[in-house]
Formats: structure tokens, sequence, C-alpha cells
């Protein structure tokens, strides 16, 4: 293990900004200066600051089509080897692998296992539910769901230092407050 | 702001006052804090609660205890209470069902289909149109169950291996529809509540008490509005109504399908799908104009449900209506065109048999009254509106009902006979309609009926908001 940089009470530094587009630039400064470990706060979704932060991408997507797959395939074969194998059954003179036929059921459970799946996949790599956060530490946090826009650097962060980050972030632009986060 | 009402040359204003700029879309001075503040503070129990509501509450309650009563009594005596019987044995049950899965669907579209067409004003719409679905859907799962006649032993549509070595029957359209019901509700209760976790971390930060805090912070989950996570987010809510639109077309494809599928004459018709999806929008657009309009008024949310959102609604209204009557149209032609004595017969029948007056009235209230939608006065004020939506409401309900009673005469003249439902079945009919007002009035008063969050994104830039584009722009 390295030798921690900064002091173990701290999490990070939290600066506020009124405006999105002062977190955007914010989040893209701070990227220049070579901070990895920090995060953009705000009361709605801001694309620029998702990619400002590195993350041009989610795997959402891929974790969807990949479990509307496996649901419709395994839906299909279960209503294949049902029909066909396990218990059939003659209905209107229809083979057993009428398959146009099975195409409804399959459709419904594609749709319900890649919502499921993007649900639960959210959820995991967010790592929520997560009632507890040192952010929630801050009082003054509770404007990130309301009219704030925050940008963190966590102290794990290989250049953070308490003093020389919070004075990198008391010198951008628009800065409203720059707090420390009790860990 | 001077209102230009008077001539009613619709080509020289329309154009400019609707759709071309956001300031109709929310009227006001509105910021980031103060669409919070309108629409949270209800929630929070800041707002005293209108008249209104216990109204809507009480009234709803009462209803609901029709449902217990009728529901225990069906369960003790069994689904002869009602007035079911040969040749009749779908009966207001499945009418209801079909009415009420069709009112779901608008919730689905507004919130789905609409994003997907990046119009923005859907944005007010969509929460309260969502709650409206999940209600709504669960009000149409109750009347197949409590139609089983053994309804303990539902289970059974689904297939799981058991120890009496039986599967279902997936080449029913009754099976497809259990799983087109089912994933329905599931896949609308995830969108919902996906949309509601930015909101419930709203109202957890800014809780007025301990219980508040703690029950909208368990249901936030922790969120804090990372950018991280409102990338994955957004990505989630984007395919979520990308999949959830072919799949409301699916689920009430699949409830034509259980007519369709039969050889009745008149269901046996390919126009069924497409005729029954533009009939559950048009029903479900009038619901939504019949909640819009209280809760504009109890909670004066006129700011950010405008005339223009009323005015928007009526037109879907007016043009899904016109495919629909294009449906009835259809239905005669094919009968007359296609020279099947039995689809001729039956249509005669409908038309002047002895249920003659459910057809016309159908036609009334479903094909001419809304019509009066073309003048924008039906569209902008909110009394006459609701009762053009009022009449689409019993026209939805008359056309499953003329689709049901066409069973009392079908190919065989010896097996006709007549259907009439008794006291039992409307003590399921107008309790579920309790059962609805319950559940909307709770949502009401406890859940934010507008998405905080979509609305301030909603919000021109200079105020704080994003001019409504990060929806799609942000889903990555």
């Amino acid at each position: 293990m390295s030798a921690p940089t900064h002091t173990p009470e701290t999490w990070g530094l939290l600066a506020e900004f009124d405006t999105a587009d002062a977190l955007i630039a914010a989040t893209r400064r701070a990227r220049e200066a070579g901070y990895t470990k920090m995060d953009g706060y705000s009361p709605y979704p801001i694309g620029e600051v998702a990619d400002e932060l590195g993350f041009p991408r989610s795997e959402i997507g891929a974790i969807m089509f990949t479990g509307g797959l496996v649901g419709a395939t395994m839906g299909f074969l279960m209503l294949t080897w049902v029909s066909w194998v396990e218990y059939p059954l003659n209905i209107a003179g229809k083979p057993y692998f009428s398959w146009s036929m099975f195409i409804p059921i399959t459709w419904e459970l594609l749709v319900l296992t890649a919502s499921v799946s993007g649900v639960v996949g959210l959820l995991a790599l967010c790592g929520l539910p997560m009632p507890y956060h040192p952010l929630f530490n801050v009082p003054g946090f509770a404007r990130a769901t309301k009219d704030g826009f925050f940008l963190a650097i966590e102290a794990e962060d290989p250049r953070f230092s308490p003093t020389t980050t919070k004075d990198f972030l008391s010198g951008l632009a628009d800065v409203k407050s720059v707090e420390e986060v009790p860990a | 702001m001077a209102t230009v009402s008077a001539p009613s040359t619709v080509g020289e204003q329309a154009e400019p006052e609707f759709f071309t700029d956001d300031e109709h879309l929310i009227g006001g001075k509105q910021n980031l804090v103060t669409i919070g503040e309108k629409i949270g503070n209800v929630c929070l129990g800041e707002v005293p609660i209108p008249k209104g509501w216990w109204i809507m509450f009480l009234s709803g309650f009462t209803l609901l205890q029709a449902l217990v009563l009728g529901l225990a009594w069906l369960f003790y005596m069994g689904v002869g209470v009602w007035g079911i019987n040969s040749p009749v044995f779908w009966g207001v049950a499945i009418v209801n069902f079909v009415w009420w899965i069709g009112i779901g669907h608008a919730g689905t579209l507004i919130s789905a289909i609409l994003l997907l067409m990046h119009q923005k004003w859907r944005t007010s719409l969509n929460r309260f149109a969502e709650s409206m679905t999940l209600f709504a859907v669960m009000c149409a799962g109750i009347f197949p169950l409590i139609h089983m006649g053994r309804p303990w032993l539902a289970y059974w549509l689904f297939p799981f291996p058991n120890n009496m070595a039986v599967w279902p029957q997936f080449r029913s359209p009754l099976c497809w529809d259990a799983f087109a019901v089912s994933t329905y509700f599931s896949v609308s209760l995830l969108f919902w509540y996906i949309g509601l976790i930015p909101d419930f971390a709203y109202l957890r930060d800014h809780a007025k008490n301990k219980i508040q805090q703690m029950v909208y912070g368990m249901l936030a989950m922790g969120w804090r509005g990372s950018a991280i996570h409102w990338r994955r987010y957004e990505k989630l809510y984007l395919i979520l109504a990308g999949i959830g639109t072919p799949l409301v077309f699916s689920v009430h494809t699949i409830v034509s399908f259980d007519f369709a599928v039969s050889i009745v004459p008149l269901w046996h018709a390919t126009i069924f799908p497409p005729f029954f999806v533009a009939g559950a929008i048009f029903a479900g657009f009038a619901m939504v104009i019949w909640l819009a309009v209280p809760i504009r008024h109890w909670y004066g949310m006129k700011d950010l449900i405008t005339t223009t959102h009323l005015d928007v609604c009526a037109k879907i209204m007016l043009g899904t209506g016109l495919i629909v009557s294009y449906g009835y149209f259809s239905e005669v032609w094919m009968a007359f065109y296609g020279q099947s004595v039995y689809e001729w017969d039956t249509t005669l029948q409908r038309m002047f048999g002895p249920y003659g007056w459910s057809y016309w009235l159908l036609i009334l209230t479903n094909t001419i009254i809304p019509q009066l939608c073309w003048m924008k006065k039906f569209r902008t004020n909110e009394l006459l509106l609701c009762l053009v939506a009022g009449s689409v409401h019993i026209g939805m309900w008359f056309e499953r009902y003329v689709i049901i009673v066409t069973l009392t005469r079908d190919h065989l003249p010896s097996s006709w006979g007549r259907y009439a439902p008794t006291l039992w079945d409307y003590a399921a009919m107008f309790g579920s309609l309790g059962l609805f007002l319950t559940l909307f009035a709770l949502f009401m008063r406890f859940l934010p009926m507008l998405s905080i969050t979509e609305m301030r994104e909603l919000l021109p830039r200079s105020a704080g908001g994003r001019d409504g584009h990060a929806v799609m722009e942000n889903a990555k």
C-alpha cells in the first residue's frame, strides 16, 4: 500500500457552483489538471459533465441487450420444449413446433428480462441502495437535488492534497464555496 | 400578456402560438427552486389538502367498499351471481378489463413514445399519466382473475414444473394475455419507479420531519445525482422508453387477439389490433384530461400544465378517435364486401337487433361528440373538454360492450340468447373505479404528481434548465 497522501479524516473536497455551465467548465479544468477520482453532482442530468469525467458511454445498453437476448432465447426454448417435447397438445391440428404462436410470449419475456436486467444493472453499477454516503455529511449538499451544482475531488485521487486541491477548486471560475467532506 | 383568441382563423395564429416556443409549456416565473417547491411541497404536507381531494378520496374509498363486497360475494357464491350464461360467457367483466387496460395505454404513450419523438410537452404529463397506467392496469388485472371462477388457481396460467405434470396451452391468446399484462405492469412499475428516484432524493433532502425523511430516503435508495449515475440512468430511461413503445402496442394487440383469434362473426377480423390500440390511446387521453384538470385546479398547477397541454391532448384524442371511427366503418364495410352471410347478418343484428341502442350510443359518444374538438373552444375550455372526454369514456366502454353482446346472436339461431348484467357485475365495475380513485388520490398526496427533474430540464437555460433537450442527448 502506498503512503496516504491525505489526512484520513477527509473523504474529499466539494466545490459548489451556481450553474450547469460552470460545473461543466470546472470539470474540464479539473480533468486537465490531472485529477481522476472525481464526480459531478447536479439536480438533473448533464451529459457534458459525464463526458468530461471520461465516462462517454454507459454499460446499460450492453446489459439490457444481453438480458433481453437471454430472456427471449430461454423463453422461446421453454415454449418449444413444453409444446413439442414435455407436454405436446394437438391444438386445431397445428404442428407441435408452431413457432409463430410462440412469438408473443417470447417478445413479452424479452421486454421483461431486458427491463429487469437494466434496472438491476443500474442499481448494481451505481452501488445503490446506499443510504449512507460521506457527501451527505455536508449540509449544503442537499442543494444537489435542488439548485446546486457540485464537483467533488476525492481524497483517494493520487494528485489530491488538502491544500493545493483546495486552492485549485477555489480558483475555478464561478465557484460559490469549497468545503471539506469528512470521511 | 394579451391573449389573442377572437378570430378563429386557425392558420394565422396556431403556428406561432403553440409548439414553436417553450413559454406556453411553463407559465409564470419559474426556476429550479420554485419547480421543486411547487411539486414537492404537496408531498411534504406544506400545501393544505384541497376540498376536491377529499371528495375524490372519500368517494373513491366508498366505491372501493363495493368492490370488496362484490368480490366477497362472488368468491363465496361463484360467477353465477353475475349475469353471464350461455351464450354470453364474457360479460361486463371482460368489458371492464379491456376498458381499463386501454386507459392505461395513454400513460405509456406519453412517457415512452413522446419521449422518443422529442415532444417537450410530455414532460408535465408523464408522471401522473404513468401512475394512471399503473392503477388502471391494477383495476384491469382484477377482472380476468375474478372471471376465472376459481381465482385461487390463477397461477396455473404461468409455466412452472408442477406435480400435476401439466403446462399452460401456449398457443392460446388468453395465455399470451397473462404474459402481456403482467409484463406490462412490471415494466410500467419499473419505468415509473426509476423516474421517481431523483424526485424521492429531492423529497428526502427537503423533508420536513423524520418520517418523511426516512420514507423518502429509503425510496430514493441513496441517490445523490452523480454525473456517472445520471449517465447510466438516462440510458436506462431511454431504452425502457424504446422497448416500452412496442410493448404497449403488443399488449393491446394481444388483448385484441383474445377476440380476433376466435371465429365469432365480427370478432374474427384483422382490423382488431390497430383498432384496439387506437381505441386505447383515445380512451387514455380522455382519462389524462380528466386527471389533468383537477391537478391544475386543486393544486394550482396551471403554470406547469398549461392550456397548451390540454389543447394537444384534445387533438390527439380527436385524431385517435378518427382512427377508431374508421375502424367502425371498416367493420361494416368488410362485412358487406366479404359476402359472408353471418358477418353481414351479425352487423345488422348489431345495428338494429335487441342491443342496437348500444351501437348507436357508441357511434354518438365515440364518433360524433368528439368532433367538437375541431373547435378550439372545446379544446381549451376545461369544462367543455371534460364533457367531451366523459363522452369518450362512455363510448369506449360501450365499444367493448357492443363487442361482447355480439355473442347473443351468432351462427346458430337456436343458441341465441340475451345478456343482462346484475347488481354484482356493477359492484365490481364501479368498485374498480373506486380502487382507481383511491389509489390516484393517495398518489396525488404522497408522490410528486409531475416529474421535478424533467420539469427542471424543461426550463430555459436562463432559468437554470436545459431547454428540455437533455434526455435524449445525454443517453449514451
